[in-house]
């Protein structure tokens, strides 16, 4: 199965893990996901505060290259596949799109990539793959805001409460435990500009899933892992208590689960080591 | 009564409003002040004008105090409020709405770090196409705090460096006179 990838400007960076178990799974399960040549930055989270017509053209202008290629596009970046769906709206709409002289048939969907991986690769052909399921680990699955919201944009099946990624991970045979905040915000958007807040957001995710029992949480997004990974050692100075919850990408826990052999060299990324927990569960 | 106890005298902007309407496309007047946005949004703590008196004041007119808001610029876009409004009005978009004027017409951010954010990220994306981080986090630093700015951030960078996760040197990409481009066309008329 061949589709088109969004990478997103996190990908070599900050989410170097996710990239390199992205592309480990997609070996594994046989897709081949094809890097949208000459993409660019699709405006994520400063555009629209600027300038809405600047923001719409950016996203339009990758579109356009999806569109050619033909092939449906899957994005692994929350923010990106949302601004990627508002440029899709407008161009749908028939709306002018100021900035973006090109076309777009669409023809093709865009797709969060854990959507992707549940609904068109599947079930069947994600349990094959399972060599060492993923018992007794206790995931929370964070979802984020942007995959979901606003859903007249994202086209999201259950904004308030999705289920892909906790199915995909129940499949993967994780105990998954249910929470309320699996789109709360983490504060993405104020990181660098007003960090104290950020970490406010941040630091009542981690307390919400510790009381829903879960030993470690799950995203798919590179801001929201950053956010939650990154900023416990903060947060623990400024509760006075100690965070140490292990933050995964979802396709870390996939490559966990299908045997992939490089999976310590992308948990060696993290801050907070996710390692003594997969120790202690006999996953490592 | 001294005066600066006298009751301050608020004037509205009658076409406020209809400024905030045709800019944003979005139907303020369907509002009908419910609350579900206020309650639903992560950051009312942080907050000086709650989300559903944003609403009200546009439809008032109270531009001046609006724009002048701590509110607009602690909106982290996380779009609970659009999701969840009955009359499907697009709050966060509004909130984007607010900003782009308040910088249009110069009004000083009551956050000055929030707007410097955004001019970095996109300076960033319009030289190199995409948005290199490690640069990106640098100027920011500096633009924002300075010298002790870059210091108070430099552990987490290098933090991440000994984990591989600073990208060191920007892609060279033929696609970036693309978004200059972009840039040029939509300038000013947003």
């Amino acid at each position: 199965m061949e589709v088109s990838l969004y990478p997103g400007c996190s990908f070599d960076g900050v989410a170097r893990e996710y990239r390199e178990s992205v592309e480990a799974v997609s070996k594994i399960l046989g897709v081949e996901f094809k890097e949208l040549p000459d993409w660019t930055c699709c405006g994520a989270s400063s555009a629209h505060v600027t300038n809405d017509k600047l923001a719409v053209a950016l996203a339009a202008a990758n579109l356009e290259i999806a569109d050619r290629v033909g092939m449906d596009l899957v994005v692994p970046c929350a923010a990106c596949f949302q601004r990627l769906k508002v440029a899709e709206k407008h161009l749908k709409q028939g709306k002018p799109v100021e900035g973006f002289s090109g076309k777009y048939e669409g023809m093709i969907h865009i797709k969060p990539i854990v959507d992707f991986l549940w609904e068109d690769v599947g079930e069947k052909a994600l349990k094959e793959k399972v060599k060492k399921p993923l018992k007794g680990l206790n995931p929370v699955c964070y979802y984020g805001c942007l995959t979901a919201r606003p859903p007249k944009v994202t086209d999201a099946k259950n904004a308030e409460d999705p289920q892909e990624m906790d199915r995909l991970l129940k499949t993967l045979g994780a105990d998954v435990k249910n929470w309320s905040f699996k789109t709360d915000c983490c504060g993405g958007n104020l990181t660098l500009s007003r960090p104290d807040l950020q970490l406010k957001l941040t630091r009542k995710l981690l307390d919400m899933a510790e009381e829903a029992g879960a030993d470690c949480i799950v995203t798919e997004c590179p801001m929201c892992h950053m956010n939650l990974d990154s900023k416990q050692k903060e947060i623990s100075q400024e509760a006075g208590k100690p965070y140490n919850i292990p933050i995964f990408y979802f396709s870390e826990l996939m490559g966990l689960a299908f045997g992939d052999r490089s999976v310590e060299k992308w948990l060696g990324r993290h801050t907070v080591d996710p390692r003594p927990l997969l120790r202690q569960r006999g996953l490592i | 009564m001294t005066v600066t106890e006298l009751p301050q005298v608020i004037v509205p902007n009658p076409s406020f409003r209809k400024q905030v309407e045709e800019m944003s496309g979005e139907q303020v007047s369907a509002c009908f002040q419910c609350e579900k946005c206020t309650n639903g949004c992560p950051l009312t703590f942080a907050m000086d004008i709650a989300p559903h008196k944003v609403i009200r004041s546009v439809h008032l007119g109270l531009k001046d105090s609006i724009l002048n808001s701590d509110t607009i610029w602690v909106c982290a876009s996380c779009e609970t409020c659009t999701t969840r409004c009955p009359n499907g009005i697009d709050i966060a978009h509004i909130m984007d709405t607010l900003r782009q004027i308040a910088q249009r017409e110069g009004v000083k951010a009551s956050q000055k770090n929030v707007p410097i954010f955004h001019d970095v990220f996109l300076s960033s994306m319009k030289r190199f196409g995409r948005v290199h981080e490690a640069s990106m986090a640098v100027t920011y630093s500096l633009k924002s705090g300075g010298l002790k700015g870059l210091l108070g951030q430099a552990g987490m960078g290098l933090g991440m460096f000994k984990k591989g996760k600073v990208k060191v040197f920007p892609s060279r990409l033929r696609a970036n006179k693309k978004v200059r481009d972009i840039f040029k066309a939509t300038e000013r008329k947003g």
